[in-house]
């Protein structure tokens, strides 16, 4: 319960958290809302020697529409995006991504930087963030990086913010697909993290799909896009046996998250199950 | 390290461990003892308080993130001796029973009523998914956050 | 009676609930005070070689580290009940050592404490506490550890029996089981569940020097059993010379009743450096100390003629108990599990055969039911899964084998096939009740035509009986208690008419300051907020057995009850002496006694200012109102009932959502419905947790997999429906208040009911049974495997 004893810096900028993280390189932790790094310092599961709050640096904050995208800053919390008019309209997967993280309070401090840098295999956010399509903004000593969405999740754990560098925002493009986009949610009981999440952003034409993105969250050691889901969706008709035929090709080829509680075959199967229900939902 | 708070009103200046809890300095440096600690996983929600007008599990929080917040804790709910309709809520209704979950419930039901105050059953139930009761059943906490909605 | 018994009164303790003001152990501080971290093993079985705790006690802030080497003296925690072996031989009762020296037997075992000026520097400190393990082989289940070559979890006691017990007639039933037309059996897992009472285990051991005097702030379900084992069997302390404070505590469903090490850890180490030491557990440490509940392996089969009568229920099992012996533990599986056997039916041949077992698991004891459940469970099944393998409706079923109702004084009571005589009871009115709310006629076509458009609605009945009201002293003693169950109550009538009751109950929840300020102010004429309950404090209260088994009202309220009539009697008298008229004369109603036919009367407060002012007394009465009595219960109580639960089942994800509950309860009389309904509703709650969420459950090393919130499923708000409860009132005959108990009935009913509605929506895909907690991944694997 009592996290170990560390040295706390305060970050009013983003070049004041760039040089505090220079200065203090592999002993300093980053803190931006704290909800996930928190509950791991109080079971002393990390132990870092220092932290580097960024959580106060307002350049960081809000959501803005900037036309072919949104760009939403790194600390930007679950509940304002959740709540977000722009970003349920734009980027609905987004939004019901960020509202079926944790519960309320948890939501109202934590933040979507601080979940995407924590690459947490169970995390919500990245099947969205994959299927949006999204560009990630990475800030260093060396200036400003965008990666894409796709090259982002590297690992277990791992993602493509190096050492010294710090996300600072996500833009979504403000495509016809990721307005019409859903996040599905297969919560397990006690932690309800995602034993399956799958985000599907799909532009329809007539009834037929004429292209589909496809992300899946808490399946593989890292989020993925399903290119199997996706081809064999593509240029369908949307139907119940279309879903049901692209859907059953979730995570082919892949492998799959299992522990005490969830079995492999079971996980797998369960991709298929949500990735049929999202692609009719968005496919109506 | 030296934070500033507002607590109920009243300003707080205390020099803290750098990784106090924000519920710890509540409890153990300002003696409000109305919060309460449940688990250590960020899961139950006896530690629920109002942070800078959000609901917050103040277990997840270190105090030195606050500094400068502006808190309520259940300890500064009622105004003048009476009390809030929420907390008139869970007594009308029978909403809680040991009373241990039952700050940290009312906070939650606090966050609630401000963004909907005409709460369903379902949207109350949802919005409480992160407060744990082991004695109610919820049933009774349900209608005591609907007779607050009511009563407001 | 009086305007209140029978009324919903808003609960008293309340305002300081809503406001943040309550007082739990955790809130005292007391001045110079100290913080223990204990050092707990993370291996489940493991010889200790050393322990080293220099570099600890050179920390910062650290007062002490104390090991198992310092406690080799002094006692361990005892069970409470002495079950022996159907042979005679004493059971098996290891020591349970307040820290552990030789070696560490369950994942969080106790090995070290460092106790430090504050909390971060006793936890900081104990990572610094060096523990050399040799890793031994594990065993966590309990019929695993009865195969030959299984790890013995203590050295001396071959086996890993505690025990073995049987109860019924084993002719009969042998007998009953082969001459069946049908008989049903299953194969049942009752899993092992966590009280997770949200309000963590909490002491504080104050000793004070000058006095020669301990006190110990407890978060307990009874101090003065805390006391009495602490003083006469750990530290064999002066009884009279420590006080157990146990105030605001925050649920407890079994898990704060027994004596636990850390609580004489506190008082003896308190005493050792001379300042007050708090522990407070931290989530992770309650899940692997506080004393589990069920975990048990069950054969049980039922034998029925062609007609649906049952003729045997023949039960083979075995019980994990853990480690160690917890304070109840080994009466949960025997006494509260096999005499319940005989349920609601008629069943006319009974026999159990069970083996208690030691594993390298946490102490199991009770958890809310204790042992009723894991029968009703068993039993309950049984009747659903051969209601569907007879055809015969599962209502009807029950119907057929009831026992015709009694009410204990006009018909016997009932005597069962296994030791216990049912008080009262009329099972087939629960039913009829419960069958009409939930609409069943209506609900089974609602259930054929969702099958028709391929959704799977079921139907699930629970008809449970329990016994409470625990527990008459004598009966008990004869089975092996070593402890009497009894309660006491205290009336002190102030002399200017205020009442104080001193009750040995212990509310954690229940409510006690509202229910038994309804009952004294009721018949006493007075107003409520003239009643002041008193609790949880031996230096306030003569004695007290505390609060479990549904036992409050039906005992400790019994107690209050006869200390009422002392009151009134004397009241009477000195009234009658004021008066100037003989007592037989007097009338006692609205609070004052009236000389019949006359208007000349004496108020409450004038006769109990009298009382305290005695100028004008009557000769030879002792001066003050005051009584204590100490209330041993005739027999148990048998609250019953019938519970219905609807569920649908997602086949594409094993997903089993309960749709409705309906609980119609029979626990006797009622002195405050909206608190029998409110501990009903948290009662069906847990159950439905059992049925759908909950389990704790160990890997093959041994190491517990559901040790937070993340792995172990609590219900929340939305997982659970609003539960329909209801009450019928068969009366207790043998109690002055009528009442039976109502604290377990909704966890004890709640999950076959559940359980038996996922298999009936089912069963047209050919699932016919389900191992709980009914989780998606394990119902769809039971899909799957059925139509495969």
């Amino acid at each position: 319960m009592i996290p170990a004893a560390f040295e706390y810096y305060r970050a009013s900028s983003v070049d004041e958290a760039l040089a505090l993280m220079q200065q203090h390189g592999e002993d300093a932790k980053v803190l931006a809302g704290g909800h996930s790094l928190v509950p791991a310092m109080k079971l002393r599961l990390a132990t870092p020697e220092k932290l580097i709050d960024i959580g106060g640096i307002s350049g960081l904050q809000g959501i803005q529409d900037r036309g072919d995208h949104i760009a939403i800053g790194a600390l930007t919390t679950h509940w304002q995006l959740e709540s977000s008019d722009l970003v349920q309209q734009k980027a609905s997967a987004l939004s019901q991504a960020a509202g079926a993280i944790g519960d309320v309070q948890v939501r109202n401090r934590g933040t979507i930087g601080g979940a995407l840098a924590h690459a947490d295999p169970a995390a919500d956010y990245p099947g969205a963030i994959l299927a949006l399509n999204a560009t990630l903004v990475i800030r260093g000593s060396g200036g400003e990086r965008t990666v894409a969405a796709s090259g982002f999740f590297t690992g277990l754990w791992e993602t493509a913010v190096q050492d010294g560098e710090l996300l600072t925002e996500i833009r979504i493009p403000t495509d016809a697909a990721n307005a019409n986009s859903c996040y599905l949610k297969f919560p397990q009981p006690a932690s309800r993290y995602p034993y399956v999440g799958c985000a599907v952003a799909m532009t329809t034409s007539g009834g037929t799909c004429s292209d589909v993105r496809v992300g899946f969250s808490g399946v593989g050691e890292s989020a993925f896009r399903d290119s199997g889901v996706e081809n064999a969706m593509r240029g369908q008709a949307v139907s119940e046996a279309s879903a049901k035929f692209a859907g059953d090709q979730a995570t082919n080829g892949r492998s799959v998250l299992s522990d005490w509680s969830v079995s492999e075959e079971y996980r797998r199967a369960m991709a298929k199950v949500f990735a049929k229900r999202a692609l009719l939902q968005v496919g109506r | 390290m030296q934070v500033t708070m507002t607590v109920n009103g009243a300003s707080f200046t205390s020099d803290v461990e750098s990784r106090t809890l924000l519920v710890q300095h509540l409890r153990d440096n300002l003696n409000l003892t109305g919060t309460h600690v449940g688990c250590d996983t960020s899961s139950c929600g006896a530690c629920t308080i109002v942070v800078n007008g959000e609901a917050v599990k103040s277990c997840t929080l270190l105090a030195v993130q606050c500094n400068g917040a502006e808190i309520t804790t259940i300890e500064g709910l009622a105004s003048n001796n009476a009390l809030h309709p929420i907390q008139e809520g869970f007594r009308e209704k029978h909403g809680l029973q040991c009373g241990f979950c039952t700050p940290g419930m009312i906070m939650a039901s606090w966050q609630l009523l401000e963004r909907n105050p005409n709460p369903s059953d379902g949207e109350i139930r949802h919005a409480l998914e992160g407060n744990f009761c082991r004695c109610t059943g919820y049933d009774n906490i349900v209608k005591a956050v609907q007779w607050a909605a009511q009563n407001s | 009676m009086g305007k209140l018994i029978g009324e919903s009164v808003k609960r008293v303790e309340d305002r300081r609930f809503t406001t943040g003001t309550g007082q739990y152990t955790d809130d005292i501080v007391l001045p110079r005070m100290t913080h223990a971290h204990i050092v707990r093993s993370h291996l489940a079985h493991a010889r200790i070689r050393s322990v080293n705790t220099a570099a600890a006690k050179s920390a910062d802030g650290v007062v002490t580290v104390l090991t198992g080497e310092d406690f080799k003296d002094i006692g361990g925690v005892p069970c409470g009940w002495q079950v022996d072996f159907k042979d005679g031989t004493t059971m098996h009762e290891p020591k349970h050592p307040i820290l552990v020296a030789d070696k560490v037997r369950h994942v969080g075992d106790a090995v070290a404490v460092v106790i430090a000026e504050t909390k971060g520097q006793a936890r900081d400190a104990a990572e610094l506490v060096e523990v050399d393990y040799e890793e031994l082989p594990v065993v966590t289940d309990a019929t695993e550890a009865l195969k030959a070559g299984a790890p013995q979890v203590h050295d001396d006691l071959p086996n890993n029996m505690v025990f073995d017990w049987e109860l019924g007639d084993q002719g009969a039933t042998d007998t009953g089981i082969a001459n069946a037309h049908h008989v049903t059996k299953l194969e049942i897992r009752n899993q092992r569940l966590v009280p997770n009472a949200i309000e963590p285990r909490s002491y504080i051991g104050d000793y004070d020097a000058a006095r020669d005097f301990y006190t110990l702030y407890t978060s307990s379900q009874n101090p003065h059993v805390i006391r009495l084992l602490m003083c006469a069997f750990v530290l064999e302390l002066p009884e009279h010379k420590v006080r157990v404070v146990s105030r605001d505590v925050g649920g407890g469903f079994g898990s704060k009743i027994y004596h636990y090490t850390e609580e004489a850890l506190v008082i003896w180490a308190s005493k050792q450096i001379g300042r007050p030491i708090k522990w407070t557990a931290e989530r992770s440490e309650s899940f692997v100390t506080d004393a589990h509940g069920r975990d048990h392996n069950t054969t049980a089969e039922m034998g029925f003629d062609d007609a649906g009568k049952i003729t045997a229920l023949r039960v083979r099992t075995d019980a994990n108990l853990g480690a160690y012996l917890s304070t109840f533990s080994t009466c949960i599986p025997t006494y509260l599990h096999g005499t319940l056997l005989q349920g609601q039916y008629t069943t006319p041949a009974i026999h159990i055969s069970l083996n208690a077992v030691f594993t390298n698991t946490t102490a199991v004891d009770a958890y809310r039911g204790a042992g009723r459940p894991e029968a009703t469970y068993l039993i309950e099944r049984l009747m659903d899964t051969a209601a569907a393998e007879m055809n015969i409706d599962p209502a009807e079923l029950r119907k057929r084998n009831f026992i015709p109702p009694f009410d204990g004084v006009n018909q016997p009571g009932y005597q069962t096939q296994v030791a216990l005589q049912y008080d009262s009871g009329n099972y087939i009115a629960a039913m009829e009740k419960a069958l009409e709310t939930i609409g069943y006629q209506d609900l089974r076509r609602e259930q054929e035509e969702a099958r028709k458009q391929g959704r799977y609605l079921g139907i699930g009945f629970s008809s449970y009986i329990e016994a409470c009201g625990i527990a008459p002293s004598a009966v008990v003693g004869s089975l092996g208690a070593r402890a009497g169950l009894f309660e006491s109550a205290n009336i002190r009538v102030q002399p200017t008419g205020k009442v104080s009751v001193y009750t040995g109950s212990h509310s954690h929840g229940q409510g006690h300051e509202t229910t038994f300020a309804q009952l004294v102010a009721d018949n006493l004429g007075i107003p409520m907020e003239n009643v002041e309950i008193v609790h949880g404090d031996t230096e306030q209260i003569p004695f007290g057995m505390g609060t479990y088994g549904s036992r409050s009202l039906a005992v400790g309220g019994s107690a209050i009850s006869r200390s009422l009539d002392k009151v009134k009697e004397k009241g009477a008298k000195i009234a009658a002496h004021l008066l100037e008229a003989s007592v037989d004369d007097l009338d006692f109603a609205d609070g004052k006694w009236t000389v019949r036919g006359t208007d000349k009367s004496k108020a409450f407060d004038e006769v109990s200012l009298a009382a305290y002012v005695p100028h004008n007394f009557p000769e030879g009465m002792e001066p003050g109102i005051e009584f204590n009595s100490f209330y041993d219960p005739a027999n148990f109580t048998y609250p019953f009932g019938t519970h219905i639960a609807v569920v649908e089942v997602d086949p594409d994800t094993g997903t089993v959502t309960l749709q409705r509950f309906v609980a119609v309860d029979d626990v006797g009389n009622i002195i405050n419905p909206m608190i029998v309904d409110g501990q009903i509703q948290g009662g069906v709650a847990q159950g439905v947790g059992q049925a759908l969420l909950e389990s704790a459950n160990y890997d093959e090393s041994g190491q517990f997999s559901t040790g937070t919130y993340m792995d172990y499923a609590m219900p929340r708000a939305d997982d659970l429906p609003s539960i329909e409860v209801s009450q019928n009132v068969t009366p207790c005959p043998h109690n002055p208040l009528g009442v039976k108990g109502c604290g377990e009935a909704g966890t004890i009913g709640a999950t076959p009911a559940v359980v038996n509605a996922a298999i009936d929506a089912l069963r047209p895909l050919g699932v016919t049974d389900l191992e709980m907690p009914l989780s998606p991944p394990r119902v769809w694997s039971a899909i799957q495997q059925a139509s495969a």
